[in-house]
């Protein structure tokens, strides 16, 4: 014998970190909140006129929208970025690759959430 | 075994004609990673409305070119397609049409639905 490393010592870290029923059910949760927001989404861009700057601007300025349309870029990066790592996992097979690839969407998508953030408060803000 | 003995190999997805559940499933994650690009654009876009009404004029003319046009209709299909989909998904998340007949025609159902609202959204906007 020449490792005396347990069985369970060997089989840990390698094995599924523990957390997939976690992101079984955010990714879940997500989709259903994503479920009206869709819909309140395609109707509203759908029912806007001409899309031109001020039609743009003040609909983006009703509080209401405001906060839906913050609501939208979070939880919809958030089931994205879940949904790609899913990909990621089935299809990379080398740690590595699987590993960066899953941290860069990750990165990315916290980014733009922040910077749809920003963008929004700064329309819905702004004195236009 | 090596690659030229002579015995069936299993099917291989070149040759493989998958199913038409099958199918469904493999666009769901095709229009959930196209729909990532989508959510990029929309960042963008909104970037691009923050920037005042100049920038948001050539984002205007980028979005009516040809190009923006495709790149849209491609981003409302994949949502509706995603959409309605997801939500075939979420009754199976809840126990609910396993049959097979069952999820053939729920299937055919989230096809036409997603043709139908596509072209029904191009129509109104």
């Amino acid at each position: 014998m020449k490792n005396l490393r347990s069985p369970l010592a060997k089989a840990k870290n390698w094995g599924p970190s523990g957390d997939a029923a976690h992101h079984f059910w955010i990714q879940r949760l997500t989709a259903l909140a994503l479920v009206p927001m869709v819909i309140w989404f395609c109707l509203s861009i759908a029912l806007l006129p001409e899309v031109t700057y001020p039609v743009l601007v003040s609909w983006l300025q009703f509080p209401f929208n405001t906060i839906m349309m913050i609501l939208v870029v979070i939880i919809s990066f958030k089931h994205a970025d879940m949904g790609m790592q899913v990909i990621f996992e089935d299809y990379i097979s080398k740690q590595s690759i699987r590993i960066t690839a899953i941290l860069t969407v990750k990165f990315i998508s916290y980014f733009l959430m922040a910077a749809g953030v920003f963008f929004i408060i700064k329309i819905a803000l702004g004195d236009h | 075994m090596s690659w030229d003995d002579n015995r069936p190999m299993s099917p291989h997805l070149q040759v493989y004609n998958l199913p038409f559940t099958a199918m469904l499933s493999i666009l769901h994650r095709a229009t959930g990673a196209g729909l990532f690009f989508g959510l990029i654009l929309m960042v963008w876009v909104l970037g691009a409305a923050a920037g005042g009404a100049e920038s948001w004029q050539s984002m205007h003319g980028f979005l009516s070119s040809w190009f923006g046009q495709l790149v849209l209709l491609g981003f409302t299909f994949s949502l509706y397609y995603h959409f309605c989909n997801g939500i075939r998904h979420l009754f199976w998340d809840i126990g609910k049409g396993f049959e097979l007949s069952d999820a053939d025609k729920a299937g055919k159902i989230v096809i036409a639905a997603s043709i139908a609202l596509t072209l029904l959204t191009w129509m109104i906007a």
